[in-house]
């Protein structure tokens, strides 16, 4: 019999023999299994959740019936939020979701909102007052916010799934293993970028040539002279789309300590080229437009205002600005909202054309996200145009 | 044999063996039981009712839902043993309640042989 290192305190024993209640119990047992598979010797409290699996079109009947069992007696011990569902919470009849959907979408919604989750859904929470600071130790699941957490703030993380990050959140604390050690965080391959990047698609081009060619393994990536927090959670959605990594180092940009490793790649101009040829299909029939994978921040939507302009978004072409609600609400406030929309684009909030049921209503999407492109082509077979936002804005009222 | 209890439970059965890693999420049919990924060993065979014995999970997260959809379809494998468990698999079987050990050496188990699972005690033995 394999030896037991993993420590538990009174507390957390009271938990897993279901002295605080049956999903209390169940959730310790996640974390306790968890704990036990990667060797970890004991328990730590994480200050911040962010759970994944919330559109109802990844989640089915099934998924939403574990959250109504766990939500009977489950309540959250730390600010936890929640990533995208498939619509608009609001609006989304008007972006063309079905009934059925939004009634099921609404169910999932609630059965968070039972367990105390704050409901807003967005792949950006620390945009939205979920913002871990440097050495915080977090449980996250959504792929783009823990390597923007990890790396972009210095928090500490695991790549959760929806399951093991809602347990952290019942039971306010994770198995001390893999990220959260900092043996574990430490660079492995140098990537030195003499390319000259400029907006948020180019650093999802990059994103995807680190995360192709690392895999798992930890870039340092030197070369980067500045870069925005816009441009870099495209970097982060991109990277852990394409390599699954959860944690990076950015020379001069991006807070931890690592010794630099001495394998190194370099990553010149030609390679961002190809990666965009690699993402730009031959025979694209755009007949949707999509920014802000991950959510648009309200600077980026203040400019495609500015974009949009005297202009009119042309028959037959969908324009979807992704982004938090309490983003809409502020573009609301500031006018934005109603010159969006007066263009004839949609301001989307709480989803994104990665996770909304989509498939079948549109061929050719551009967009200026890396992620977005490979989530389009596998899930709902559109063909893909990789562009800046304001290309994507020009190809929309064209 | 000797192995780690992931969730506990105690049972006889069938055992339905593979040497390829599975992804429930996209590879399983949540309401059948049935593998559907393309070019699988096990493809179009179903896991209900048997101990499903494969190497490893695989795929996305979400997998773990669908182990829990199984479970509520009465089409859940009786009990999983594996060689190394993926947290997915992991967490699938502790909120779909299903009987799990890992660290076993799943070579020494044929399709067909009926076994039984004593994960409380994290071993599995061959029932000639």
């Amino acid at each position: 019999m394999s030896k037991m290192v993993l420590e538990l305190t009174i507390e957390e024993k009271k938990m897993l023999k279901g002295k605080q209640g049956k999903a209390t119990r169940k959730a310790m047992e996640i974390v306790v299994a968890l704990g036990e598979i990667y060797g970890a010797k004991r328990l730590i409290p994480v200050s911040s959740v962010q759970i994944a699996g919330v559109s109802y079109d990844n989640l089915g009947e099934a998924g939403l019936e574990y959250l109504n069992e766990m939500a009977e007696d489950g309540q959250t011990r730390v600010l936890t939020t929640l990533n995208p569902a498939g619509m608009d919470m609001v609006e989304w009849k008007k972006h063309g979701i079905s009934e059925d959907f939004a009634e099921n979408q609404q169910r999932v919604v609630d059965a968070f909102e039972k367990m105390g989750v704050v409901t807003t859904c967005t792949c950006t929470p620390y945009l939205m007052g979920n913002l871990p600071h440097y050495g915080e130790h977090i449980a996250w699941a959504e792929s783009s916010a823990v390597c923007f957490a990890n790396s972009v703030i210095g928090a500490y993380t695991n790549r959760e799934g929806g399951p093991s990050a809602l347990a952290a959140a019942l039971t306010g604390v994770t198995a001390e293993y893999g990220f959260h050690l900092d043996e574990n965080r430490v660079a492995q391959v140098k990537y030195d970028v003499l390319a000259d990047l400029m907006s948020t698609d180019e650093f999802g081009l990059l994103g995807q040539i680190i995360g192709n060619r690392t895999g798992k393994q930890i870039p340092y990536i030197t070369g980067i002279g500045n870069a925005t927090t816009d441009e870099l959670k495209s970097f982060c959605a991109s990277v852990a789309t394409y390599g699954g990594i959860a944690i990076f180092h950015m020379e001069k940009v991006t807070p931890n300590r690592t010794p630099i490793p001495e394998k190194t790649e370099i990553v010149t101009e030609e390679d961002l080229n190809k990666a965009r040829a690699e993402l730009d299909d031959k025979e694209a029939n755009i007949d949707f437009i999509s920014v802000g994978c991950p959510h648009a921040s309200i600077k980026e939507i203040a400019k495609i205002v500015d974009m949009l302009k005297g202009k009119k978004v042309t028959e037959g072409k969908t324009v979807w600005i992704t982004t938090a609600k309490p983003t809409k609400d502020l573009a609301i406030k500031m006018g934005y909202y109603d010159q969006i929309e007066k263009a004839g684009a949609y301001l989307v909030a709480d989803a994104c054309c990665a996770v909304a049921p989509l498939k079948g209503r549109f061929t050719g999407l551009m967009t200026d996200s890396a992620k977005a492109c490979y989530y389009a082509r596998g899930k709902n077979k559109f063909k893909t145009e990789i562009r800046t936002v304001e290309e994507c804005i020009k190809e929309a009222v064209s | 044999m000797q192995g780690r209890k992931i969730f506990k439970g105690k049972v006889v059965g069938e055992a339905l063996v593979t040497g390829e890693d599975i992804s429930f999420y996209g590879g399983c049919d949540p309401e059948t039981g049935e593998i559907v990924e393309k070019g699988h060993h096990l493809e179009g065979k179903s896991i209900a009712g048997k101990i499903l014995v494969f190497p490893s999970g695989k795929g996305s997260t979400v997998g773990s839902y669908v182990l829990y959809a199984l479970k509520k379809a009465e089409k859940a494998p009786l009990a999983i043993v594996n060689k190394i468990m993926d947290p997915v698999v992991a967490v699938g079987c502790i909120i779909s309640e299903i009987p799990a050990v890992d660290q076993i050496e799943i070579e020494r188990i044929t399709t067909g042989q009926k076994i039984e699972v004593d994960a409380d005690n994290g071993v599995v033995t061959l029932i000639v």
